[in-house]
C-alpha cells in the first residue's frame, strides 16, 4: 500500500473531534483525518474502520458492528419491523419523512441495530447505534427496539451489549424522542430485577440524552479510544460559559482519567475483550434447593420430614412457601 | 383506552376542554412566555403555600450543594412528604445563584440523597419541574453530569412510594426528565414539556438561537399537546391569566389535584406502582410495524413513513 508522506499539522494531532466523515477520494480510497494516510477500501474494511496507520477510530455502522462482534458473522436482528413515523409534523430545514427516507436510502432502517448474537460461544444481545442513521439520534424507534432487547435479554437470560453513538435525543420527535430516556431506564430496571448484566461500549460521539441514559449505566462500561463522551458537546459548552476548553475535552481517554469509563478498547479487540467479559460473568444454572432440604438445614427436622412425604406438592406452592416464585412485577 | 393512569374522573373533567385542535402556530410562543413569565411560582413559592413545615436539605455529600435544586421533607396534609424542585430566581442576583434552575451534578445527587430518604420512609416524592436545561458546563461535565441524570431517573424509578411529577413552568430536557419518572406526571396548563429549550434546538436545528420561536412553534410543547401525546397524565388548570395572576389560587388548584392522586396511589401496593410506572414509560413513543413477513426486507426501507405529509 503506498501512503504518502506523512505530514502532520499540531492542531490535527489536538483536533479534538475526529472527522465525521472519512475524506472522499477518488475511486475506493479513503484518507485518515488524523494522519492523512490513503487505505483502500478493502483495507478498511479488514480493520473494522481504524486506521492502521495511527489508530485513528473511523464511525463505522451497526451492520458492521454486529458482523464483526458475532461469531461467524451471525446474528438474529430484533425489532427489524419497527419503522419511524412524524408524529410532530415537524419541518426545520427539512420535512422529517424526508430526513427519514434519505435516512434509509442509505441502507439501514433506524440509528439502532438489535440482534441476537454469540460471542466467544456466548449468547447475549446486542443493541448497536448508527451515527449515520440522523446522527445516531434516539427517537421512538431506537426507544422500542432498545425495549425489545432488553425484553430478549431477559427471555434467553443473557447479558445486554450496547455501543452507543448518537448526538442525542431526535428533536424532529420532540418531547416524544426525550421520553425515549426514561424508557430506556425501564429497561434496565428489567434486567436489574432478572439479574442480568448490561455492558456499554462508547463509541465517538455518545452524547446528550443517550449518554444521559442508558449509557452511562453500564455494569461495565469500555469507550473506544478518541471518543467524545459528553451530555453538552464543547461548542454548546464553549457557547455558553465562554470557557475554553482543553483540546482533550469529553475525549474517551480523559474520561477514563475522570472515572467515567472502565478501559478504553480498540475496536479491533472489542469480540476478544467482550468474549472474556461474558466468559468471567457466565453464571452455571443455580440448583433449585428442596423445601425438605431447606427446612432441615433450619433444624425443623419434622417439618421437613413432613414435606419429603408431601412430593405432590406442587411446585408452585413450593415456590410460594420459599418466596422462589416469580417475582411480582417482573417479566 | 382505559389504563390507570390516566387518572380519576375530576382529572378527565378538567383536562376535557383541551380536546380541542393541537396548539400551534403563535399561540405556542405565547406559551412559552407565560411558562418563563418571571412572577411565577416556583417550588419554593408552592412548598410556603402548601407545607406549613418544610426542612430543606443541602449538599450532595459528595462536592457541593446546588441552589437551581431545592430538595427537602415537609409537612403535607399532615404527613411527612419528600419535595424537590428546580428553583430559579427573579432578581439578577439571585437568578445568578439560581444558575437559571440549571442544575449541576450534585444538584441530581442531592436529589437521590431525598429519594435515598424517601425510599427508607416510603414517603411520597413530589417533584416540581421548572428548568430550561441541566447546566452545560465542563466542571459538570466532568463530575458525571450525564450519570447523575441517568442515575436519578433509574432511582426515581424504584421509589417504593407514591411518585408525582408536576411541571409548574418550563420542562426542557434530560435536565427536566432527571426528575420526571413518576408514577403521575401532570403539567399546570401554561406549562411547557419538550426534549430541548427553543434556544438550544433552534442553534441545534437552524445553527441561530434567534430561530426560537420557530423551534418553539416546531415542537409544540405545550401542556394540551404534551396530555394528547400520553407524555402528561392531566393538566392541572391556572388561574385565568396564568399562574403568576393569583398564585394562591395557583396552589390550591395543585393542592386540589395531588391530595386526590396521593390518595389514589396510596391504595396500591409497592409492586402494583412500580408495575405501573414502568408500564407507563414503556408505552410512550409513536412508531409503526412492519407486517412480519416483510420485517426482514431490506427493501421495504424505501417505503414511505405514514402521516409524512408535511
Amino acid at each position: 500500500m503506498a501512503r504518502r508522506p506523512i505530514s502532520i499539522s499540531i492542531d490535527r494531532l489536538r483536533g479534538r473531534a475526529p472527522a465525521q466523515k472519512p475524506a472522499k477520494l477518488p475511486g475506493d480510497e479513503r484518507s485518515c483525518p488524523r494522519c492523512e494516510t490513503h487505505f483502500s477500501a478493502q483495507e478498511f474494511a479488514r480493520n473494522v474502520g481504524v486506521c492502521a496507520a495511527c489508530g485513528h477510530h473511523f464511525p463505522l455502522g451497526a451492520r458492521a458492528r454486529l458482523d464483526h462482534m458475532a461469531d461467524g458473522g451471525r446474528w438474529t436482528p430484533i425489532g427489524e419491523e419497527l419503522r419511524a413515523i412524524d408524529p410532530l409534523q415537524f419541518v426545520d430545514l427539512q420535512p422529517y419523512p424526508e430526513r427519514i427516507r434519505s435516512a434509509e436510502a442509505k441502507g439501514n432502517t433506524e440509528a439502532l441495530v438489535c440482534g441476537e448474537l454469540a460471542i466467544s460461544g456466548q449468547t447475549c444481545v446486542a443493541a448497536i447505534m448508527d451515527f449515520g442513521f440522523l446522527g445516531g439520534s434516539m427517537g421512538s424507534v431506537v426507544g422500542e427496539r432498545f425495549a425489545r432487547a432488553a425484553d430478549r435479554a431477559v427471555e434467553l437470560g443473557c447479558p445486554l451489549i450496547t455501543v452507543t453513538s448518537s448526538g442525542g435525543a431526535r428533536m424532529q420527535e420532540g418531547v416524544l424522542a426525550l421520553m425515549q430516556m426514561a424508557k430506556s431506564i425501564v429497561s434496565l430496571d428489567e434486567l436489574n430485577d432478572a439479574g442480568l448484566p448490561f455492558i456499554v461500549v462508547l463509541a465517538h460521539p455518545t452524547t446528550g440524552g443517550v449518554w444521559a441514559s442508558f449509557a452511562s449505566l453500564g455494569d461495565i462500561t469500555y469507550a473506544e479510544p478518541g471518543a467524545l463522551i459528553a451530555f453538552s458537546g464543547p461548542r454548546v459548552i464553549e457557547q455558553t460559559t465562554r470557557e475554553k476548553l482543553p483540546s482533550d475535552f469529553g475525549l474517551a481517554e480523559r474520561q477514563l482519567e475522570h472515572g467515567h469509563v472502565d478501559s478504553v478498547v480498540d475496536r479491533r479487540e472489542l469480540p476478544a475483550r467482550l468474549g472474556s467479559l461474558l466468559r468471567i460473568l457466565h453464571q452455571p444454572p443455580r440448583p433449585v434447593p428442596s423445601l425438605a432440604g431447606q427446612l432441615a438445614a433450619n433444624g425443623s427436622e419434622g417439618a421437613a420430614r413432613i414435606a419429603r412425604a408431601l412430593p405432590q406438592l406442587s411446585r408452585r406452592l413450593r415456590d410460594r412457601v420459599l418466596g422462589e416464585g416469580p417475582q411480582r412485577g417482573g417479566q | 383506552m382505559s389504563s390507570p393512569t390516566r387518572g380519576p374522573r375530576f382529572v378527565r373533567r378538567i383536562t376535557q376542554r383541551f380536546a380541542g385542535p393541537e396548539v400551534e402556530g403563535g399561540d405556542v410562543w405565547d406559551a412559552i412566555q407565560l411558562a418563563r413569565h418571571q412572577d411565577r411560582p416556583y417550588p419554593l413559592d408552592y412548598i410556603g403555600m402548601l407545607m406549613p413545615d418544610f426542612e430543606e436539605i443541602h449538599g450532595d455529600r459528595l462536592h457541593g450543594d446546588d441552589a437551581a435544586i431545592v430538595a427537602g421533607i415537609g409537612r403535607y396534609h399532615d404527613r411527612p412528604v419528600a419535595v424537590i424542585g428546580h428553583q430559579k430566581g427573579r432578581d439578577a442576583k439571585d437568578r445568578a445563584y439560581r444558575n437559571f434552575g440549571m442544575p449541576g451534578p450534585e444538584g441530581y445527587r442531592k436529589g437521590m440523597r431525598l429519594m435515598e430518604l424517601a425510599a427508607k420512609m416510603r414517603l411520597p416524592f413530589i417533584a416540581l419541574i421548572d428548568t430550561p436545561g441541566a447546566f452545560p458546563g465542563a466542571d459538570a461535565e466532568e463530575r458525571g453530569q450525564g450519570g447523575a441524570i441517568a442515575r436519578s431517573m433509574l432511582t426515581m424509578l424504584r421509589l417504593p412510594a407514591p411518585t408525582v411529577a408536576v411541571v409548574i413552568g418550563e420542562g426542557s430536557s434530560g435536565g427536566a426528565l432527571a426528575l420526571g419518572v413518576a408514577d403521575r406526571v401532570v403539567m399546570l396548563e401554561n406549562s411547557t414539556y419538550s426534549v430541548i429549550s427553543p434556544e438550544g434546538g433552534a442553534a441545534i436545528l437552524w445553527r441561530d438561537a434567534g430561530k426560537a420561536k420557530l423551534a418553539a412553534q416546531a415542537f409544540k410543547p405545550t401542556a394540551a399537546n404534551c396530555y394528547r401525546w400520553g407524555v402528561a397524565d392531566a393538566v392541572v388548570p391556572e388561574p385565568h391569566g396564568g399562574a403568576h395572576t393569583n398564585p394562591e389560587e395557583a396552589a390550591r388548584q395543585l393542592d386540589v389535584y395531588l391530595t386526590r392522586t396521593l390518595r389514589e396511589l396510596d391504595a396500591l401496593s409497592v409492586a402494583d406502582r412500580r408495575r405501573i410506572r414502568r408500564d407507563r414509560f414503556r408505552r410512550i413513543g409513536a412508531q409503526r410495524e412492519l407486517p412480519p413477513d416483510s420485517s426482514a426486507l431490506m427493501a421495504q426501507s424505501a417505503e414511505s413513513p405514514s402521516g409524512g405529509a408535511a
